[in-house]
Order: structure tokens, then sequence, then C-alpha cells
């Protein structure tokens, strides 16, 4: 196995494992979408109206819930120190870890989001548009995230700063998720555009921005 | 094969760990650091591992890789084990083999340290001593032409301490260089680099770092025994 190949089944397995955080996202993504209609009311069509929304901020926050632990965990146990040491360039070392953690966190939530579109009474083609909007959208928010987590590796408590830093990065990405996840009126296939792009952006960028961050981190 | 070290020092904060170390070490040679605690024996093995930037100074590896970093040929065992504990003893040792490049296989490693029969266990189940060993294990199973080792034979058992004395050698007479931070005797063949420190508190005074030795607060190398008190010349050749 090749060293980055031998990285990603590692962290697949360890977030699958006991303790590691990959059914906590979609739990906490289950109950932030059920609490919602308790609150709001028994309306069907406000509940439609704003399902895409809630879809996005449960998936949004469930995203960054188990970011904090991505490169603590190395860090506390000494991983980190030696994966810094290899021969894999960091950078491409960062966005290995970043896929292992968007395929066990970032994915089954779009898998759920189905499921989930049903409680709140959201009609199939706009259940598909969000569906599709989150596949689209979920590893830009992972590799926003991962400069936070990056930045605040280091740090105890860490995990309170994490969503500070990169909770106000990631609002173009919930608009415009947020839009392309609307109904067809709205011109749903720009904001579907423009979300390809910022995660493109954010893909390439991340892990470039977690990498220096990590190096800089080094005490 | 040749690691020479010049002119190192290292800032941790405001406040200089060590200023002006030098050593220089061939294939085949062990070197001992030592010192009180605090007196940076630790920083100087991060500091030659890539893991702390050094303030002055530099490392070379003659004769290595030169496309490689000295950080990148050496292996660096700290305080911590790098393993997860949910995963097994196979499977942490399994993965480093692979992301470090290494051709040898786990069991034959695992053999080497004695933990054969906890391969199949969660490293989370291991005590400190096998644990230990199982970053031993990683040693050997990928070749580096350095090993810097902080502790060694903290928590290893008498057979343990055997086992790790033995690896040495077989490193060393394998063209392998050691640089080991330890209380302990190292128990190879081994020259000595004593760390220590000017001033009994590094947090009095002002002159930290001012490049001049004797400054209150800053920690100078002083050769062992100092024939000049206070100086800052680097090795003494101190066979034990």
């Amino acid at each position: 196995m090749t060293p980055l190949s031998a990285l990603l089944v590692r962290d697949m397995r360890l977030a699958v494992r006991v303790g590691g955080g990959a059914l906590m996202g979609v739990l906490f993504f289950l109950i932030v979408v059920t609490l919602v209609p308790f609150a709001v009311g028994p309306d069907l069509a406000q509940l439609q109206r704003i399902g895409p929304a809630i879809l996005w901020i449960g998936a949004l926050l469930a995203s960054l819930l188990a970011l904090d632990r991505l490169f603590a965990a190395d860090h506390e146990d000494g991983s980190l120190d030696l994966l810094l040491m290899g021969r894999a360039p960091l950078e491409l070392v960062v966005l290995v870890k970043a896929a292992a953690h968007w395929i066990t966190t970032g994915l089954p939530l779009v898998l759920v989001t189905p499921l989930l579109g049903l409680f709140l009474n959201l009609e199939p083609s706009a259940i598909g548009r969000t569906a599709l909007a989150l596949l689209l959208g979920t590893p830009a928010l992972t590799c926003i995230g991962l400069v936070g987590a990056a930045l605040s590796v280091a740090l105890r408590r860490g995990g309170l700063l994490l969503p500070v830093l990169v909770l106000p990065l990631t609002v173009p990405v919930l608009i415009f998720g947020v839009a392309a996840s609307s109904a067809p009126a709205a011109a749903p296939a720009t904001a579907l555009m423009i979300l390809g792009a910022l995660t493109l952006m954010s893909v390439v960028l991340g892990p470039f921005a977690a990498a220096a961050a990590l190096r800089h981190g080094l005490e | 094969m040749r690691l020479s070290a010049s002119g190192l020092a290292c800032l941790r904060g405001m406040r200089a760990i060590f200023t002006d170390i030098g050593f220089e070490l061939q294939a085949g040679q062990a070197l001992a650091v030592v010192g009180p605690n605090g007196a940076g024996k630790s920083s100087l093995l991060r500091l030659i591992a890539g893991l702390l930037p050094a303030s002055a100074g530099q490392i070379d590896l003659l004769g290595g890789d030169s496309d490689l970093t000295v950080a990148e040929q050496a292996h660096y065992q700290g305080h911590l084990d790098a393993f997860k504990a949910s995963l097994t003893v196979a499977e942490n040792l399994a993965f480093w083999i692979s992301y470090l490049g290494g051709a040898r296989r786990p069991e034959e490693a695992l053999a080497a340290t004695g933990l054969e029969d906890l391969a199949s266990l969660p490293a989370g189940y291991l005590s400190a001593g096998q644990r230990r060993r199982l970053s031993l294990a990683r040693l050997v199973a990928v070749w580096r032409p350095i090993w810097l080792l902080d502790e060694p034979g903290s928590a290893l058992d008498a057979a343990g301490q055997a086992r790790l004395t033995e690896l040495m050698r077989d490193h060393l007479a394998g063209g392998g260089m050691i640089v080991a931070a330890t209380h302990a005797p190292l128990g190879v063949e081994c020259e000595t680099l004593q760390l220590g420190r000017s001033a009994p508190s590094p947090l009095e005074g002002e002159g930290w770092g001012g490049g001049s030795s004797g400054v209150p607060g800053t920690l100078t190398l002083t050769p062992n025994p100092s024939p000049q008190g206070g100086g800052e010349q680097s090795r003494a050749p101190d066979q034990s």
C-alpha cells in the first residue's frame, strides 16, 4: 500500500471503530432536523418552504462536529509528529485526511438527507435537489473546517475556537447551498455552479492553508 | 555517512533552551544526550527531527539521500507512542510500515520485539512497556539511518532493555546512527553530549540568548568534564 492510501484506510477505520466520530454527525443531523418541526409547529406548507434551509444548517453543524478531532487526536498521541516526518508532501497528507473525514462524516449526511427530507414534507424533486447540493457542498465545508482544525490543533479546548474561526467562512457555502436546493423558479442551476466553484476552490486552497498552519504550529 | 550539527540554538517562547550546540556522528556511532531535567534534551531531538524550528545553526547528513531532508531519514521515538488505541497491534504497525515506506512485514518486527502473541489485540490494552516495545518494532520494521530516541529504556523490563540494547547494536553495526536522550546508561558504546544550565533559574535575568555564554538564563553546552568552566565547546569523547 502506498503511504497515502494507507493513511486513508487507517483514518476511515478509526472513524468507524469504537470512539470514532462517523455516526455522531449523522445522529446530530437527525436530532436537529427532528427537533425543528416541534419548534415550528405542524404547518406543513411552512415546513416545506424552510425544509432545505433546515437540512443545510443541520448538515453544516454536523460536519463541524467531528472536525476538531481531525488533527487534535493525532497530535495528542504523537502520530502527528510522525506524519510530519514522513516522505509524503504534507499538503497531500492533509488532503487525504480531509477525504477520509468527508467519506465517513460528510457522505453519510448526504445519504440520510432523502429520509430526513420526508420528515420536513419536502417533495421528491426538492429532496433530490437538496441531496445534490449537499453532495456538492459538503466537501467545501470539510476543507474550510480543515484549516480551522489545523490552526487549533495545539490548543486545549480548541473545539470551542474552531466554530468561531470556521463558521463565518462557511456562510457563502450555506447561501448558495440553500439557493441551489430551492425551487426551480429561483434558478438553482446558477447557484449550483457557484457552489461547485466554492468547493473546488476550498479543496485546492484548504490543504495548503492547513499544511502551512500545521508547520507553523510546531512547538 | 555523517550527521553533523553546528551552532544549534533553540528558543521556546521567549526563552533560550540552549545555544551553540554542535556534534558530529559517523555511521555506526551513537550519541547519548545527557543533562538535568529541562536542559533541552527532548528539544534537541525534536529539533533534529524537524519538529521544532532551529533559531540558529544547521544540521546536515552527509552521504545520505540528497533528495530527502534529515528528518525524512530519521526515526523519532518520543514520549508518545503514536499508536491508536482502537486499532490492533498489527494494524497499527502495518499502517506505519506502509506510511513510512518500510519493506519488512509487521510479523517479523513484532517477533524481534517479543510482541508476536499480542498482534491481534487492540493497542489500547497494552501496558506502557508493551507500547514501548511496539514503538521499537516500528524502528526495526522501517529502515532509517538515524534513530532519535527520547528515554528509550523507560518503562521497559530487564528483558526489554536487553532487546533494546541488542536492536541498537544491530542498527549501529548496520551503519546506522543513534542520538538518544537518556538518564540511564545507554548500554552501547557512545559519545556523550552534556546539556547543562549555567544559571539555576532561567526566568531570572534579561539577557536570554544574547549570544555570549554565561549570561543568566542562557543554557549553554558544557563539556564533561569542563576544561574551561562554562565554555560552549561541543563534543567530549567519553567512551562508556
